[in-house]
């Protein structure tokens, strides 16, 4: 696989701010192949968000592109599903219908009525959320309710899976469990991923490589870390493992020493300019 | 008020009797008791106080009625319904009756039966009220939905019509009246009208005044979807028409419903204020009517009519509470 799948070339984003012109994202450029499971690590603010936006199409970049396949990204679609933290499933629609919606809408002519139902069902199953398919999303756990966000995206069948902080919202047991799952998931259909996240450990754990970014604003690629680590992996094994403790160290000396966020004890204000959450990780370092 | 529907809904919530029988034990005989017996209470206040200081109130048509001059002519309007029903029927009997004998005689003769031209009673002016406000409110949410969801979908036409649903909405009814009634027979001429005039007066009055809750609420509610749906809606690539039917209205119907709670009282307390002044049939009539008539009932039977009004506009606001039970997600 020589051609990328997916390519970021000069990413610039910047936003108008009333004191000016903001950049969050400065040239960021990679290259991801098919069936990577990349994570994007960084301190809040740097602007990690926004890279996954601007895949997802739900940004334009200011300056440079996306490309996947050979085609420029310019709006959003399903073939970049996107699972997003706190699970935005439909609360008025139960589990099923909430997946039926998207593979109403993503296979609505390629799939017969029966297939498509026999398609949701299988995806429930994936996630292990089979039996709630009658429920709402009110009536099951923040997890469970996570997993069906993303079922719902696995539905779409798409060919880059976005996962922004995906589990950031959950405690910590729920969360290993879903990792497991999600890992499990990923060896079958060794889907394209690219995911956000705050855990170290769950970086080393999940991925294939590592994407570090600088502190905003201007931010840009800092470290491309490789983590060349036996799959299955397990939690428990690796934990002593020198290899993954390395890679662990790696990051953390990469977020701790080389990125040290000297201006996360001063009170974040909270301006939100555009109103939606899609810049949650601009907006705090606005004030620099 | 709230005491009372709060009883309502615990006694509905009851279910069997051995839901029933199991509630009452130590603590929870004593609330329910306190359920029931305090909205009792102060309904036993109020009419021993009315029956005590109405006949303090001298007017030119007597004292003011107590409570058992109320009951009495409550029956008595009852009873006068029960008697013009029965002359009414009558009254085509014996035109059937007559009519079967004339084609007897000659069977190609034109025979046709006229309708009772008696005086509408209370019930039925009940029931006319009932029809005209339902017409003006269905009609008001026929317009104030969609509007309503346009609004909240573009921010521009938001801000460009928003002053003027500001000005129009603290309007009072009887403001609007002259105008509707103006217009309404300035424009709807016909030789065979399907509806009455009057009742298109009162029905536009009664949609001008209540259609603003709902087409603020609806905006707001459109307005306020999760952004996370919104890019859902996105990445699915839903239609126009798909996104506003499968995520902004499911979204937005718990609000639009308050809002529309709100408009259908609303729509209530104008209608009795239009059929007063247009002279349009209905409650509002009524009290108009008896008012003019000015005998020594006149006042129990207004009083009979305010209870009347009181209860039907409750019994629609409950009527639209039970609607968004079924209907809203997050009931």
């Amino acid at each position: 696989m020589s051609k990328p799948h997916l390519e970021l070339t000069g990413v610039e984003m910047s936003f108008d701010t009333p004191k000016g012109s903001f950049i969050a994202l400065d040239n960021i450029n990679l290259k991801i192949k098919k069936g990577e499971f990349v994570s994007l690590i960084g301190h809040s603010g740097c602007g990690k968000s926004t890279v996954l936006n601007i895949v997802a199409g739900l940004l334009q970049a200011t300056k440079g592109g996306c490309i996947l396949d050979g085609h420029e990204i310019n709006s959003p679609g399903p073939e970049r599903a996107v699972v997003f933290q706190n699970h935005a499933l439909m609360p008025w629609l139960t589990v099923y219908e909430n997946v039926e919606l998207a593979v109403q809408q993503v296979f609505r002519k390629s799939m017969t009525k029966q297939e498509r139902r026999s398609w949701i069902h299988h995806n429930l199953e994936l996630v292990n959320m089979a039996h709630a398919a009658n429920k709402r999303p009110g009536e099951i756990s923040g997890g469970m309710a996570q997993r069906v966000g993303i079922a719902r995206a696995l539905a779409m069948k798409p060919s880059v899976l976005l996962m922004d902080e995906p589990f950031g919202a959950l405690d910590a047991l729920t969360r290993a469990h879903l990792q497991d799952s999600l890992m499990e998931i990923q060896q079958d259909l060794n889907n394209t991923v690219i995911m956000i996240t705050h855990d170290v450990d769950e970086a080393v754990l999940l991925s294939d490589r590592i994407i570090m970014m600088t502190n905003g604003p201007a931010a840009a690629v800092g470290e491309d870390l490789y983590i060349d680590l036996e799959r299955p992996r397990n939690r428990v094994t690796l934990a002593d493992d020198p290899t993954y403790v390395h890679y662990r160290q790696e990051v953390l000396k990469f977020l701790y020493e080389k990125q040290r966020k000297l201006e996360s004890i001063t009170p974040r204000r909270n301006n939100q300019t555009t109103g939606t959450n899609m810049q949650k990780d601009t907006v705090p370092a606005a004030k620099a | 008020m709230s005491t009372l529907m709060n009883t309502n809904s615990r006694i509905r919530r009851f279910g069997g009797l051995k839901a029933l029988t199991d509630r009452f034990t130590g603590v929870e005989l004593a609330q329910t008791g306190k359920q029931l017996v305090l909205p009792m209470v102060g309904i036993l206040v109020f009419l021993g106080f009315w029956h005590l200081a109405a006949p303090q109130v001298n007017t030119s048509l007597g004292s003011f009625p107590g409570p058992a001059q109320v009951w009495e002519q409550s029956g008595q309007l009852w009873q006068e319904h029960i008697n013009q029903r029965e002359r009414a029927d009558k009254f085509v009997t014996m035109q059937k009756e007559r009519n079967a004998r004339i084609l007897a005689e000659n069977p190609d003769a034109e025979v046709k039966i006229r309708s009772y031209p008696g005086a509408p009673t209370f019930v039925d002016q009940i029931v006319t009220s009932l029809i005209t406000v339902m017409a003006g409110f269905l009609l008001a949410t026929a317009i104030a939905v969609p509007l309503g969801i346009v609004l909240g979908l573009n921010r521009h036409l938001q801000a460009a019509i928003n002053p003027l649903i500001q000005i129009f909405k603290p309007v009072s009814p009887l403001a609007w009246l002259p105008l509707v009634t103006m217009v309404v027979s300035a424009t709807y001429v016909s030789d065979d009208p399907m509806f009455e005039k009057s009742f298109l007066t009162s029905m536009i009055t009664v949609t001008l005044c209540s259609l603003w809750p709902t087409l603020i609420n609806t905006g707001v509610g459109v307005a306020a979807v999760n952004p996370d749906l919104l890019n859902v809606s996105r990445v699915l690539r839903l239609s126009f028409w798909t996104h506003v039917m499968k995520v902004v209205l499911p979204s937005s119907v718990p609000i639009i419903f308050t809002g529309l709670r709100v408009s259908l009282g609303i729509a209530w307390m104008v209608l009795i204020a239009a059929e007063m002044l247009a002279q349009s049939p209905g409650l509002g009539k009524f009290v108009w009517d008896e008012f003019q008539n000015g005998s020594s009932q006149s006042l129990s039977r207004i009083m009979a009519a305010v209870l009347a009004i009181g209860f039907i506009g409750f019994v629609l606001d409950r009527v639209m509470l039970m609607l968004q039970k079924k209907i809203a997600w997050n009931e």
